[in-house]
């Protein structure tokens, strides 16, 4: 059968909604999009456990730092079902590391941001997993079937995450006047950072739709951002606190809030590396990683040895 | 329709050439932990089902990985555990011929039976 046949079926398996499974025949294009893809929200979930693993050791409560725990740990979980299903498309998890420490393969720049203040653990879990929470609510339907399954797991798992974030910076709302500052500085700092993680403006590429068409995606850039800007202006109102933006206001006509110009100059600048924390959060993942070499390859041989053994007996 | 290329920047897919890098290469690992596939029994009287896949060192690693990843919930009461290399798959090009002997035979369906009223909840 030609390409062009294959590539037939393959469209209209997706337009009939069904899924895309590993052995099956798909375009080069299609896996590489999403190798890509999945190996960078997979990078994402590990890279992202850094800014909040910073406040472990400080969480204020018991209570909080359990908290604080139990949502980083998690963060390694989604980490890993999407290494997996990313390696169900033939890309080896050594590499994705690899390509991980290289540079080569980026994750959500959101973590280049240094998390500075308590406030700051509100802030990420409301505002940075509220956001994730869109895009991966929309990719819970995503056409690959692997990687379909891992975000309705990550998916149910998530809700808590913006749960407690919102719930951390409320107890700071009702705090003293100096509580009360860190929440709204805290909010000041992570706004646009978070606005910025659904990427470029819709109008900023004009060319082919694909990864619509291959239903990879489901929802623009632009789609996901209102989404979310219009579901936290009117969060932020309970909390008694406001959004750095004065043009942000809501349009009757649109039926949603207008908001102000980000800044793209600073999005690709964070892109390229030059983040307050780009550096910072490689060093990190690259020093673990070859600080932990010598327990995988002690874990190796005790395997097997131990396969020796009941061989043996 | 072959030469399709993937210009548009979605939401956590930044392309590469947008991104830097560097030639850092991570140290060669001179061992690779195996890849399992993790199935795990939900209830009891349930069937196991399949979770999702890990590497471990062995089999106890990987029950013990199975536990902190997939069932941090409570959502396992058993986990099995097999070495992905193990399993042996249909091949989905053959699907055709392969379920094809079970198409016309719609007689192994309770619908297939038209029976009257009185005793059609049977
Ligand atoms: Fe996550
Ligand atoms: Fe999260």
């Amino acid at each position: 059968m030609p390409v062009q046949d294959f590539e037939q079926l393959f469209q209209q398996k997706i337009d009939a909604e069904d899924k895309i499974e590993p052995k099956d025949w798909m375009p080069d294009a299609y896996r590489k999009t999403n190798i890509r893809q999945i190996s960078q929200h997979a990078h994402s979930e590990i890279v992202g456990m850094l800014p909040e693993g910073n406040w472990i050791s400080r969480a204020p409560s018991l209570k909080r730092k359990a908290i604080l725990i139990a949502k980083v740990q998690d963060e390694a979980g989604h980490g890993l079902y999407l290494y997996s299903a990313a390696e169900t498309l033939g890309m080896s998890r050594e590499e994705m590391i690899n390509d991980l420490h290289s540079g080569k393969a980026k994750y959500s720049s959101i973590f280049n941001y240094p998390s500075l203040t308590w406030a700051d653990m509100g802030a990420i879990g409301w505002l940075v997993d509220g956001a994730a929470i869109l895009n991966q609510v929309m990719l819970c339907r995503t056409s690959y079937g692997p990687y379909a399954r891992a975000m309705v797991r990550i998916c149910k798992e998530e809700s808590f995450h913006q749960r407690q974030g919102f719930e951390t910076l409320l107890v700071l709302s009702r705090g003293t006047d100096e509580q009360k500052a860190m929440c709204q500085d805290s909010i000041n700092r992570w706004w646009w950072p978070s606005l910025m993680m659904f990427g470029p403006k819709d109008s900023e590429s004009t060319n082919s739709d694909q990864s619509m068409k291959w239903k990879i995606k489901r929802k623009t850039n632009d789609e996901l951002r209102q989404n979310f800007i219009d579901m936290i202006a009117e969060q932020i109102k309970v909390l008694g606190m406001t959004l750095p933006d004065d043009k942000l206001k809501w349009n009757e006509e649109r039926k949603h809030y207008d908001f102000g110009e980000i800044d793209w100059d600073e999005f690709w600048s964070v892109v390229k590396g030059n983040g307050p924390c780009n550096k910072q959060r490689l060093a990190a993942r690259r020093k673990a990683h070859e600080e932990g070499q010598w327990v995988r390859e002690a874990a190796m041989a005790f395997a097997e040895k131990r396969k020796l053994k009941t061989k043996a007996a | 329709m072959t030469h399709t290329f993937i210009k548009k920047l979605y939401y956590g897919d930044i392309p590469e050439e947008k991104g830097g890098g560097s030639n850092y290469q991570t140290k060669d690992d001179s061992t690779t932990w195996p890849l399992w596939e993790v199935f795990i029994r939900s209830k009891q009287g349930l069937d196991h089902k399949h979770a999702g896949s890990l590497h471990a060192a062995d089999a106890q690693m990987a029950i013990e990985n199975a536990r902190d990843v997939y069932t941090r919930r409570m959502e396992g009461v058993s986990i099995w555990v097999v070495e992905s290399k193990y399993i042996n798959a249909s091949n989905p090009e053959e699907a055709g011929e392969l379920y094809e002997p079970a198409i016309d035979k719609i007689y192994r369906h309770p619908t297939f039976y038209q029976l009257p009223d009185e005793v059609n909840h049977m």
